[in-house]
């Protein structure tokens, strides 16, 4: 029999890859499934374990919230502009067709302080934090920083995860609001175009529709959705691995993550606000 | 009376099927510079980054500082790596930051030393690598050589017991390179450091170790001098040091 140092190199490949047990994707799929699934829920249990614990971070989450924040807001602001214009001229017709133009201001208030404004805000912040947490920690992962920083006695994880994640929940809200608000003056443009109303009746009109139960649990959702754009973008960077290849991958994958758990989470707390109301 | 800083027995370590470090054994005294040499991919690295806990070992014993850091908890290891210098083979100099504040990061637990105390330390220990004037630039504006200075500077900032070189000339021209050697030699004269030097240029290793092992198949293959290795009849440390055949 031949001995197995004579076989070629990509004869030995393929005895390999033979005598490996097979596996059905699915199952392999359902297995990767399930260790993301237990990994993420050890990082996020971890997150909690190091956000009581100190040394506090003040200043890098100072520094953070302003990055993700304060740099975040003109695409917030333009956005919010943009969608209280399109949706009161796209609304307009319909509601002439009612007779009902009167209602503009309110049913546009609604919709936007209920669930567009929070929805568009967090799915801007989602495309532009979370895949800049990812990448950013992806490459400070192959270039070794992560790994400096742990062997210098430095806790990387308080200083790059905590700091991201808390500034990432802070910061959503807020954008929501100021996004809540351009978008309300856009709406009053909107308005405007077509028809005339005072700035005081425009919002009078928008205050008088709105109820605490709009704003409030519209705003509580939003710390959930900043926590999660903030985890996945943490975790996919900080765990990625394959080199430059994998900073990619770790943006692209905390962007798509970080959308799905914003739609989730929104359709939770849908369901959790109907129920209390 | 020579001091035993680092003593590592038995150790091994296996990605997967793949035995990268099958048994290891060494240890380095105080002051010592020690080279470990070997071919590229012979798991040099992984043996420095088991040595200060970035890497789990699979088995065997490694005293660091008189501490068994494999049974350390996360802050007994954190106190035993602010003792220990670590220069990446990339430097790892942190890429948002300025050469200061890379400098100043490892001190942020001695934020009780006033604010002057830590500007004399910063200039200190980039007056020791030659680059006082790189103090307010950002790493993208520094060379490959001048990183690495940073980089030392920043290791020999909490004044370590030992410094682990991570392939500390790869990628440098021979001239940077032979000052890179120097300054490691510097080091090790003005602060009676303990190294360990992982690196496969030969005259690296010839410039600054004091003794030197060669790894080969995840075991010592062998250890001495540079003389006394460079000089060895084994077929593979001649095409190591690439002497011809005799």
């Amino acid at each position: 029999m031949e001995p197995l140092n004579n076989i070629p190199l990509q004869h030995k490949v393929v005895i390999e890859k033979l005598s490996k047990p097979y596996e059905i994707p699915f199952t392999k799929a359902l297995k990767g499934f399930f260790e993301e699934v237990t990994l993420l829920t050890k990082f996020t249990f971890r997150f909690f374990k190091e956000v009581v614990k100190p040394r506090y971070e003040f200043n890098e989450f100072i520094r953070q919230s302003y990055l993700i924040g304060y740099k975040s807001f003109p695409l917030v602001a333009i956005t919010g502009l943009i969608l209280g214009l399109v949706l009161t001229v796209q609304s307009r017709p319909t509601l002439a067709e009612f007779g009902a133009v009167s209602w503009l201001p309110s049913m546009v208030a609604v919709s936007i302080i209920r669930e567009l404004g929070p929805a568009i805000t967090s799915l801007i912040f989602a495309g532009k934090v979370g895949s800049g947490i990812g990448a950013e920690l992806a490459s400070m992962k192959v270039t070794e920083q992560i790994e400096a920083m742990e062997v210098a006695g430095n806790n990387p994880f308080k200083y790059l995860v905590v700091t991201r994640v808390l500034a990432t929940t802070l910061m959503l809200p807020l954008l929501v609001i100021a996004g809540d608000t351009v978008s309300m003056y856009g709406a009053y443009i909107a308005v405007n175009i077509k028809g005339a109303i005072s700035f005081h009746l425009f919002f009078l009109q928008v205050f008088e529709s709105l109820d605490f139960s709009d704003i409030f649990p519209a705003i509580i959702k939003t710390f959930f959705f900043g926590f999660a754009i903030g985890l996945i973008g943490c975790y996919k960077g900080y765990n990625s691995n394959n080199g430059t290849e994998g900073v990619g991958v770790a943006a692209n994958s905390a962007v798509v993550y970080g959308l799905l758990s914003v739609f989730l989470l929104d359709m939770i707390a849908v369901q959790i606000t109907s129920l209390l109301t | 009376m020579e001091t035993t800083i680092a003593e590592i027995t038995h150790l091994k370590k296996s990605f997967g099927s793949n035995r990268v470090l099958n048994d290891i054994s060494f240890a380095i005294e105080k002051g010592e510079n020690l080279a470990v040499l070997g071919k590229s991919g012979s798991g040099k690295s992984v043996l420095i980054k088991c040595l200060v806990g970035l890497l789990e070992p699979d088995g065997g014993k490694i005293i660091l500082l008189g501490q068994n850091i494999l049974g350390l908890k996360e802050e007994e290891l954190n106190d035993v790596r602010k003792k220990v210098g670590f220069l990446f083979q990339s430097a790892a100099l942190y890429d948002s930051m300025s050469v200061r504040e890379n400098l100043e990061f490892p001190l942020r637990d001695l934020k009780s030393k006033p604010q002057k105390e830590i500007d004399t330390l910063v200039i200190e220990a980039l007056k020791n690598v030659g680059l006082e004037d790189a103090i307010d630039k950002m790493p993208s504006e520094l060379s490959g050589g001048m990183r690495k200075r940073v980089g030392l500077a920043r290791t020999l900032i909490l004044k370590p017991e030992i410094i682990l070189y991570d392939e500390p000339t790869t990628g440098l021209d021979p001239i940077t390179s032979e000052e890179i050697s120097k300054l490691i030699l510097d080091v090790q004269k003005k602060y009676n450091t303990a190294s360990i030097i992982i690196t496969h240029d030969i005259e690296c290793a010839r410039i600054t170790a004091n003794r030197m092992i060669l790894i080969k198949d995840g075991m010592v293959l062998t250890e001495g001098t540079f003389k006394e290795i460079s000089e060895s009849k084994d077929e593979w440390i001649r095409s190591f040091f690439n002497r011809p055949k005799e």
